[in-house]
């Protein structure tokens, strides 16, 4: 099967900041007073926890941003050239493609067999009967349903569970062994102590977290081949698939406006704080007046403009999920332009103290020039504020990309994301009964991503700031 | 004091025009009034008579910026920029696209507002004081470890799930207050209830543990260990010294917001129903009203710099050591 790869914008910049990323490990694990922090925050036991569960949703969210479009089948003659189909995948629709795929007509409740609502069934005699109709899909392979689910779903839940504990199992023992190489011990010794918690690094912490989250994926992943465990929305679509696929907008939208903003932020706040004058004047201008207009009305507005332009230029767009991306893209930046004012604050405070410092003086006096002074002494000392300031902010724009989509200045509405599922549940719970599964299932997943980035930036900040330890 | 003052008012005029400027930018050039002009009249197919009558009804017939037909000042008052932005330093705000006085929209739907922010503001600061200090009068021990999980777990749950939660649970579930709407005068308090308690709670997460850090930061101090060192029981430190002092940095924090209380919540205004500033801006940005946008972003700007030099003022009431520079 071949297939052509399509690098949207939005998986361009990903790919930068996976390279930025690499970079900085390189740097970090080759200065020490990069790597004592670093080593604190997986020391401790929330620290490693919050990296487990990070690491499951940021695997999810990379696979949904390798894209590429499928060849179509050939018909007949050879000569043609390969045609590709319109549509733009991912890794993760292609691993989903039986969520994807098996659509229900309309609302059906979690692990549901049949409709949400009654249609009128044609019966084998002729008659009309009302009733809530068997689903497509969902429990299809059940003879009688109402008898068969509860054990049928115990059943393959424990299947799954045992799937899920094999691989944990073999994945610990990988990981069992490489300390135990690494520490030289025998595994026997090894295992003893990282079940008595004796270990610098908490891995009883770690392998039990990451047994939990394994044992869920399994169980889900098992049950879903089956049912809808989450339920469908109103046009049939799985919710549990749109609630996976969100999660690639819910993490583009927490780094890539932290990753566009940063580089105006670095410079002009080092700037300010290093030369003074008017370059101070200017730059603090800039960031006042900036910071004055109200966020949310900058965004709308920008957001307002770019429905307009999209409208009046509908033919520039070769594709909805392009037309979505670059909307995305275009989010991202705006949403830059209004959170690099506070980082830009710090940094400017951070520099006016630096400058002042013996050795800026010094290198000053043995005249040194001033970006190399900058490279060289101001920037590796504030590297630590950006790094908290990167993290610390990841929650909150995670939350504020659901605000913002429920009042349609997010992401565009054809995208998969936790505020476009909100916003669109909004109606389901005035139905009677309530849908309620599309919300719940939106509201966990993202409590879970910002709970877990939370904890993860007070590690953080802890390690890197020690001033502030024990004030969280 | 007064120079002080004075000083700070007249350098939010080149903000202001910055603000102006950009709001300016984003409206008319990246979107010229022609477009607006075929977007208001629909879409397609529209006749360019059509579109110089409406630009001319609305005031859109000028040069954007600069105008070579006038002679003299009349170069850049008779422009769009100068009729449309900088009318709005005498909060003269035109009329809607509809027709409506924004300056008088305005002011009437300035109260349902501050209605709910005030009460937000009240009980959500004396609720989140209160529960720092019993934190941090247990700090150290469990009570403090649960809050503290608590407190993040409250952080991390979306303001739309209370908003959504709370209408659903005491709105359809129990019927204890209407989910949506708003009433004038003194029934109007079975509305506000709902939105306020909804508000104070979406606050708690991230209000008290901000409170929490700074009572911690202060009991460390060294005036502190004195308090103690004398003898003082540790409700009496707690209470008379420690809240005293970190009244200060709460105080200022609470002033650079009171401006902005005029400007409404967004969210929970659209969410409730109610008439208020936050609820026009939503629905002026989804019927492409650029008219009442642009003066609800000018509207917070200035409130937004008001509330930096009452900041900067209540430092100097409350803090004998911070001196003005005049």
């Amino acid at each position: 099967m071949s297939l052509m790869p399509v690098v949207l914008w939005t998986d361009g910049l990903v790919f930068l900041l996976l390279a930025l990323i690499g970079a900085f490990v390189l740097y970090a694990s080759r200065h020490e007073h990069m790597r004592a922090p670093w080593r604190r925050v997986v020391r401790s036991r929330v620290g490693v926890a919050t990296i487990v569960v990070l690491g499951f949703y940021v695997v999810v969210g990379l696979l949904d941003t390798v894209h590429f479009r499928l060849a179509l089948d050939r018909q007949g003659d050879d000569s043609a050239e390969t045609r590709y189909s319109p549509e733009v995948l991912s890794l993760l629709d292609l691993a989903l493609s039986g969520l994807r795929e098996r659509q229900e007509k309309t609302y059906s409740a979690p692990f549901a067999t049949h409709l949400f609502v009654k249609e009128a069934i044609e019966q084998p005699d002729g008659t009309l009967l009302r009733d809530y109709p068997r689903l497509e899909y969902g429990g299809a392979h059940l003879e009688d349903p109402a008898r068969q689910r509860g054990f049928d779903i115990a059943w393959r839940a424990a299947w799954g569970a045992l799937q899920g504990l094999v691989i944990w199992a073999l994945l610990t023992a990988g990981i069992l062994w490489l300390i135990a190489r690494s520490r030289g011990e025998t595994p026997a010794a090894t295992r003893a102590t990282v079940l008595a918690g004796r270990t610098r690094i908490p891995w009883r912490t770690a392998l039990a977290t990451l047994g939990i989250m394994l044992v869920l994926s399994a169980v889900a992943g098992e049950l879903a081949l089956k049912y809808h465990i989450l339920g469908t929305d109103k046009v049939g679509e799985d919710v549990f698939y749109q609630t996976l696929k969100s999660i690639r907008t819910g993490l583009l939208i927490g780094t890539l406006t932290t990753l566009v903003m940063l580089p105006a932020a670095v410079l002009l706040g080092i700037m300010a704080g290093y030369f003074r004058g008017w370059v101070d004047d200017v730059i603090q201008y800039l960031y006042t007046t900036l910071n004055s207009i109200p966020g949310v009305l900058l965004i709308a507005a920008a957001i307002l403009l770019l429905q307009v332009y999209m409208s009046n230029n509908a033919d520039d767009f070769a594709s909805l999920v392009e037309r979505a991306d670059l909307r995305l893209l275009f989010l991202v930046l705006i949403l830059g332009v209004t959170s690099w004012t506070g980082l830009c604050r710090l940094l400017r405070g951070e520099a006016l103290k630096l400058r002042e410092v013996d050795y800026v003086q010094a290198s000053t006096a043995l005249g040194v020039g001033h970006f190399t002074l900058i490279g060289r002494h101001i920037l590796p000392n504030v590297m630590h504020i950006v790094l908290i300031t990167l993290v610390l902010d990841f929650s909150g724009l995670v939350l504020a990309e659901a605000v913002l989509s429920y009042i349609n200045i997010g992401v565009d509405p054809t995208m998969n994301s936790w505020g476009n599922m909100i916003n669109s549940a909004r109606l389901e719970l005035a139905r009677d009964p309530v849908v309620w599964w599309s919300l719940t299932a939106a509201f966990v997943f993202m409590f879970a991503l910002v709970l877990a980035a939370n904890l993860f930036a007070d590690v953080v900040r802890d390690a890197f700031d020690p001033r502030l330890k024990g004030a969280r | 004091m007064t120079a002080y003052i004075i000083r700070r008012l007249i350098y939010a005029i080149p903000i202001l025009i910055g603000v102006n400027l950009i709001t300016f930018v984003l409206f008319f050039v990246v979107n010229a009034p022609d477009d607006m002009a075929r977007m208001h009249l629909g879409e397609k197919r529209v006749t360019e008579e059509a579109i110089q009558t409406w630009k001319q009804e609305h005031g859109y017939d000028r040069p954007l910026l600069y105008n070579p037909d006038a002679s003299g000042l009349g170069r850049f008052t008779e422009t769009i920029f100068f009729e449309k932005s900088i009318r709005l330093f005498v909060f003269d705000f035109g009329s809607s696209d509809n027709g409506r006085d924004i300056g008088y929209d305005i002011s009437q739907r300035m109260w349902p507002s501050l209605a709910i922010a005030i009460p937000v503001l009240l009980v959500g600061l004396s609720f989140n004081i209160s529960y720092a200090l019993f934190i941090v009068f247990f700090r150290a021990t469990y009570v403090d470890i649960g809050s503290v999980v608590l407190l993040v777990a409250m952080m991390s749950i979306s303001g739309l799930f209370y908003i959504i939660g709370g209408q659903f649970l005491l709105g359809k579930l129990f019927h204890l207050v209407p989910i949506s709407g708003y009433d004038t005068g003194v029934e109007a308090w079975k509305f506000l209830i709902l939105p306020v308690i909804v508000g104070v709670i979406g606050g708690i997460g991230a209000g008290t543990r901000w409170y929490r850090t700074l009572f911690l930061e202060e009991i460390s101090k060294d005036y502190v260990r004195t308090a103690r060192a004398k003898g003082l029981s540790e409700r009496r430190v707690l209470f008379r010294h420690v809240l005293q002092n970190a009244l200060i940095p709460i105080l200022t924090g609470v002033v650079v917001v009171l401006p902005l209380l005029f400007m409404g919540s967004l969210i929970s205004e659209s969410f409730f129903g109610i008439p208020g500033l936050g609820s026009y801006t939503i629905d002026a940005i989804n019927s492409q009203d650029f008219a009442i946008v642009r003066s609800m972003v000018f509207l917070g700007a200035v409130l937004y710099i008001v509330g930096l030099i009452l900041t900067d003022i209540s430092y100097t009431l409350v803090d004998p050591r911070v001196r003005l520079q005049p």
